[in-house]
């Protein structure tokens, strides 16, 4: 059981996995509720050719990749924002995959990288050194930071975005924000899940909350614990079973979701047997007849 | 019915003041030449046709549309700077999202202060308007779990909690049964009782003439304002609607009819006479 944790490469894994996994889990909530599930896929790979753009500009790989990445976050919001017509999946689509072809171009014309783009594509958690880990933390902690100051004006661009700004509360500067955030968090979480596999980071875990609860604030805290709880497991369970971590992290997330649905299902049905029985023995006023719901 | 207060004229504290105003969304006018003034705690009903420009006039109130000519004033400040309560239409609203009836209520206030709570004094005011709306004890419940007059008092209620100078809402009572509407319009008229100044557009004709003192008809720019029982004449009617409308008084009641069509003969023998008894 302890035997990985010997490893210093497996406990940085372990570490960064489980922070990533809590990022993504926060940040998630907000994709998911905004309708932009699809965000996480596509930045990953607009973000690719940000870091390719960086590379051939001898530009830091965060700071380059994180620029890229917030420009294509802003650029989305704004397509969206001011020609409704084009939804968010579709901005998503032709704004992210514009990059990442550039990033391929790029790659095709200077074929002398030493930094591995295979792992920015599938994720190399046990190549996480120390910057690494220092840079997921930063990024981590400075999110939680600005989600808690922005939260309530977070929650109300999220839930009724037209009518946000008469009480107050700028979208377009809340949407900038939660931009930069997006792509800070996709940056960081490269190097661990890889661009095909952060996605599912961002997804399964709020979704997953949002099976067990209908308040906000919980459904929060459970995508976080769910986040960091299947980064920890993903990364154990990968050590163990000898599959590539990524992967790993996104099955046990599955896992995860597919056990709320069924707790989902079997509440809901309780409830409705519940409501039947109450039904069947309520006291019926002359004339009124009883029809029971089967589900 | 109502007891309305009635629309005073000579009230000089004007809340509401527009001169003139032409204005519109990206260069397409939508009110052209409208002037209206509206005395503090009033309750003024906006009626007319869809696309007559009833949404576009609150929105040029809480300064939300670009105004090409004139001037619209609100509390003394131009449109836009004063604290207006707002309530959307509905329709937009996904109520499946995982938020509670407390949590929209105390978005009233999400552009003020940055810790991601509310302090328990706003906590308690917040519960006070819900226990004014009487949804104080669905504070909890999710917002789909709710019956349309207590969605309407919760989104109310969010615009009240951010303490409004007035309150504006955008057809309130659309798509409500009956008694829902009723019990909206009698809300609204509690809170006008309170002091409260109330502006609503509308497309229930007959139920701005039982509850409100002031109605605006508008198609494309202000057609005539006034008391109900003035304003519903035929003639303002017909200019409003582009329709024929009959209107009827009875026991200082004014309903609008709307105008039977000729039912074919063929139509009319498929069809019994008296009422069907189930």
């Amino acid at each position: 059981m302890f035997e990985p944790l010997e490893y210093e490469f497996f406990v940085r894994g372990l570490i960064a996995a489980t922070v990533v996994g809590a990022l993504c889990g926060l940040i998630g909530v907000y994709v998911v509720l905004r309708k932009m599930s699809y965000i996480g896929h596509g930045l990953s790979h607009a973000i690719f050719g940000g870091a390719v753009v960086a590379y051939v500009m001898s530009l830091n790989f965060y700071i380059g990749a994180s620029i890229w990445g917030f420009f294509s976050a802003v650029l989305i919001n704004l397509t969206t924002r001011q020609r409704r017509f084009i939804a968010a999946d579709a901005a998503i689509g032709i704004i992210t995959t514009a990059s990442f072809a550039l990033g391929v171009a790029l790659i095709s014309r200077y074929r002398t990288f030493t930094r591995s783009f295979d792992a920015a594509l599938f994720g190399n958690i046990l190549g996480v050194d120390n910057n690494d880990l220092y840079a997921i933390i930063g990024v981590t902690v400075l999110t939680f930071i600005a989600i808690g100051f922005m939260y309530r004006r977070l929650l109300f661009t999220t839930f009724d975005p037209e009518v946000a700004p008469f009480f107050g509360v700028s979208t377009t500067w809340i949407d900038t924000m939660f931009s930069l955030v997006l792509a800070g968090a996709i940056v960081v979480s490269l190097q661990v899940l890889g661009a095909t596999l952060i996605a599912a980071a961002l997804v399964i875990p709020p979704i997953t909350a949002r099976l067990l609860t209908d308040n906000f604030s919980r459904m929060m805290f459970l995508s976080v614990f769910i986040g960091a709880a299947c980064g920890f497991t993903g990364i154990y369970v990968s050590y163990f079973v000898d599959v590539s971590s990524g992967a790993s992290i996104v099955l046990v997330s599955t896992a995860a979701f597919m056990a709320a649905m069924l707790a989902s299902v079997v509440r809901d049905h309780l409830a409705t047997m519940r409501g039947n029985e109450a039904l069947a023995t309520a006291p019926l006023e002359p004339g009124v007849t009883k029809e029971v719901i089967y589900d | 019915m109502l007891h309305p207060q009635p629309h005073d004229t000579t009230q000089t504290d004007t809340i509401v003041e527009l001169r003139d105003v032409t204005c519109g969304y990206s260069g397409q006018i939508a009110l052209r030449n409208v002037s209206l003034r509206i005395p503090r705690g009033d309750f003024v009903g906006l009626v007319g046709p869809s696309g007559a420009g009833k949404t576009t006039l609150l929105r040029t109130i809480l300064g939300a549309v670009d105004i090409y000519d004139g001037e619209a004033l609100v509390d003394g400040r131009k449109a836009g700077q004063a604290s207006v309560g707002y309530v959307p239409q509905l329709e937009a609203i996904d109520w499946n999202f995982p938020i509670t009836v407390e949590q929209v209520v105390m978005l009233g206030r999400a552009g003020q202060g940055w810790l991601p709570w509310q302090s328990r004094a706003a906590r308690d005011e917040a519960y006070e308007v819900m226990r004014r709306l009487g949804i104080d004890h669905l504070g909890k419940r999710q917002i789909r779990a709710l019956s349309g007059g207590q969605q309407q008092r919760t989104f109310l209620g969010r615009a009240l909690f951010s303490s409004p100078t007035m309150l504006l809402l955008d057809e309130p009572t659309a798509g409500v049964d009956i008694k829902t509407r009723d019990e909206v319009l009698h809300l609204l008229d509690e809170l006008n009782h309170d002091g409260v100044t109330i502006i609503m557009t509308t497309h229930e004709v007959n139920a701005v003439a039982a509850h409100l003192p002031w109605v605006v008809c508008i198609n494309g720019t202000i057609i005539a304002e006034g008391p109900p029982g003035e304003v519903y004449t035929p003639e303002i009617l017909a200019r409003t609607y582009n329709a024929k409308m009959t209107v009827i008084s009875h026991d200082r009641m004014t309903l609008v009819a709307e105008t039977p069509h000729h039912i074919g003969a063929h139509a009319a023998s498929r069809h019994r006479t008296g009422p069907r008894h189930v």
